[in-house]
């Protein structure tokens, strides 16, 4: 549950549609047909889940760019989920596609498999093979340590959304901590807002032009370690990861019709990192640390801070949780992220009651642009297999150099009705 | 009355207060002393699971469902280790708990949140807070531990019929959400029957019923339902068990953070 500020998330445009890599759709098809036979065992099952909803987003203020759509934007999308299991549950295949409808943003029409995995588990180990999400971190407004999977850039400004990821995946839970080897096949590429669309940076990022360091291309093998551990209140994880970085560099281009736009480079990289958190009584003291060498020098990063909740305030069942964090970048304001300096508060209010009250609030603060953005987050349940959100978010900043500077009429409140089955 | 007769009385009646103390237990020791024959009748079970329903009803008679299973793992010489996976509300679907609990001092939990494919630490601190919006409070449905309170036996009584022993129970835990618990142990079987609970305040908060006691194993006892009544606010719970299974061979191996992320 994070309180996910706009900042952490790349906000330039993209161009052309979001297609599946065919290679994840050769590799799809292979995986499934390798299961087939599968299918016929004796004690198998097959469960079906998933979610649907529909999102409205509206902005009081006429968008900063042409083309942009104006006013407001209607969105829908389908997760269903597929369960199917055999031999006793020691080997399983969970299949999550994804479906997204927008009205005026070609980028954001898009579909992925968020997961199509094989999985088997032995005693002390368990190999998940195809294409999955990991999650690696312990903070809350920028999740620095998070490789193994790419941001779906266009679903929302958050960061939150990641593509599914060709793995194979292999994890040991020993007394020693859970060491998780990582052969990661194929690349997926960052999506970006098209055109028409909101949130986007000036210029519009042309997925079509994306360039690789490697000669592999988008097809080069990544590699990736993780070791972790709960040592008493501590829970621990040091990680390594050598391949295509995730996060593109946006460089200067021309489009087809001779428009400046922005071409994603993607260089490779060398990376270490540690995440750490000690959770004490109220406290949850939090640090995520990375060491990354690519094309430029070398250079480190952070994200730490605490999250202390009072809980049952005023003689109710309410939980409120106050968290500061900082996020700091050795690059200073030559980093492609968008933090290096900043500074962020928030506030986590949980109800308790039976509809699942919540209510986030975050801001952020750039130290060195004075630049913030302020998201505010609500949501309940609304009687069985439904839940209603309501999403507000503000930006500031008018330094060109800031990236958050063409989210300056982005202001929006989102709606968002979503129903379970 | 002759005057000279009354310290003699006196002197016979301190005699029979006194009396009890000279060859039986003090009524803490007498509480404590159930408590912990509560305990030892319910030890060596091993691993058990079991499902889970609560049914969530307000003062309007609104009705609220939640499904839960839960796996959990008998510890020698400290709290239970557990593992809860929540099937309902569907918008928590595949959300899983993962507890080691202590008899003393912070629990050592973890939930994981399926959508994000994210393990959390979380605090244990909240344990007077309602679980999944519901009367019953973590601290309720938390194993039960000698060292977690304070005893004293009240009286004996009968309840439904059955003839109880009636303890007071102090928390220890200073975050505990009750000031005392009085609770109705059955003679027989030393099983839980009713528990009562003041609040910080010291007024009666809620009332628990334990019903539909079924014995596994030959020797441990399940109840089928517990039923939870808030008398300030109206609201009450009603949880059903069902699928109790004991010998599963469930070990530590089972209630780690990758038995966690796997949980369904």
């Amino acid at each position: 549950m994070a309180v996910p500020l706009p900042k952490s998330v790349t906000p330039p445009a993209g161009s052309s549609c979001d297609r599946i890599p065919k290679l994840i759709f050769a590799r799809a098809l292979t995986l499934a047909l390798l299961l087939f036979p599968a299918v016929g065992a004796a004690d198998n099952r097959l469960e079906t889940s998933g979610k649907a909803g529909i999102e409205l987003r509206l902005f009081p203020q006429s968008p900063q760019f042409a083309g942009q759509y104006d006013t407001a934007n209607l969105s829908g999308f389908i997760e269903p989920q597929f369960f199917y299991s055999w031999n006793d549950e020691a080997d399983y295949v969970k299949f999550i596609p994804y479906l997204r409808w927008d009205q005026h943003d070609r980028e954001r029409r898009h579909g992925d498999i968020r997961q199509l995995t094989w999985s088997h588990v032995g005693e002390g180990w368990e190999v998940h093979s195809g294409i999955s999400k990991v999650f690696w971190g312990v903070a809350e407004f920028q999740h620095l340590v998070d490789t193994i999977n790419q941001t779906d850039g266009v679903e929302d400004v958050d960061g939150e959304d990641k593509l599914g990821q060709p793995m194979v995946h292999l994890s040991l839970a020993r007394s020693w901590g859970i060491l998780d080897l990582f052969a990661l096949p194929g690349f997926r590429e960052r999506t970006f807002p098209g055109a028409d669309g909101r949130l986007r940076s000036g210029l519009v990022v042309d997925t079509d032009q994306a360039a690789y360091e490697s000669a592999a291309g988008d097809s080069h093998l990544d590699l990736a370690a993780r070791w972790s551990r709960t040592l008493g209140d501590y829970d621990i994880g040091l990680h390594w990861f050598r391949g295509t970085n995730r996060e593109p560099l946006l460089r200067a281009g021309t489009d087809t019709g001779g428009n400046p736009v922005l071409t994603p480079y993607y260089e490779q990289i060398n990376q270490f990192g540690m995440d750490l958190q000690a959770t004490l009584d109220d406290w949850l003291w939090k640090l995520e640390l990375r060491w990354r060498d690519g094309q430029d020098d070398p250079f480190w990063a952070l994200q730490g801070g605490f999250e202390y909740t009072l809980y049952g305030i005023a003689e109710s069942d309410t939980d409120l949780g106050l968290l500061l964090e900082y996020g700091w970048d050795e690059r200073g304001r030559d980093a492609t992220a968008q933090v290096q300096n900043d500074l962020f508060f928030g506030t986590r209010l949980v109800l308790n009651d039976a509809d699942g009250s919540e209510l986030l609030a975050g801001i952020g603060y750039d130290l060195d642009y004075h630049s913030h953005s302020l998201q505010v987050e609500a949501s309940r349940r609304l009687g069985s297999g439904w839940k209603a959100s309501l999403d507000l978010r503000l930006f500031s900043g008018d330094e060109a150099n800031d990236p958050i500077s063409a989210l300056r009429r982005d202001d929006h409140l989102q709606l968002t009705l979503e129903r379970y089955f | 009355m002759p005057l000279r007769m009354i310290p003699g009385i006196f002197l016979a009646l301190a005699l029979l207060a006194v009396q009890p103390l000279l060859h039986a237990e003090t009524a803490e020791q007498k509480g404590r002393a159930i408590a912990a024959e509560s305990i030892a009748r319910d030890s060596g079970w091993g691993d058990m699971e079991a499902d889970m329903q609560m049914i969530l009803r307000n003062q309007q008679g609104e009705e609220s469902l939640r499904e839960i299973r839960m796996q959990s793992l008998e510890q020698a010489n400290d709290g239970d280790k557990s593992l809860t996976v929540f099937d309902k509300p569907l918008d928590v679907n595949g959300t899983a708990f993962l507890s080691f609990s202590h008899a003393l001092g912070a629990d050592d939990q973890w939930l994981y949140l399926p959508a994000l494919k994210r393990v959390k630490r979380i605090s244990s601190r909240n344990k007077s807070g309602p679980f999944m919006g519901s009367e019953f409070a973590y601290e309720d449905l938390s194993s039960f531990e000698i060292e977690k309170y304070n005893y004293k036996y009240l009286r004996d009584e009968q309840i439904s019929g059955v003839d109880c022993f009636v303890v007071e129970q102090y928390p220890v835990d200073k975050n505990s959400g009750y000031t005392r618990r009085v609770v109705w142990n059955d003679k027989a079987e030393y099983r839980v029957q009713r528990i009562e609970f003041y609040d910080r305040k010291n007024s009666l908060l809620k009332t628990l019923d334990y019903s539909g006691y079924r014995q596994y194993l030959g020797k441990y006892w399940r109840p089928d339902r517990m039923d939870v009544v808030n008398h300030q606010t109206g609201k009450s719970t009603e949880l059903r068990w069902t699928n109790y299974r004991f010998g599963n061979g469930l070990s530590d191996a089972d209630f780690n953070k990758n038995s966690l992320k796997r949980a369904r």
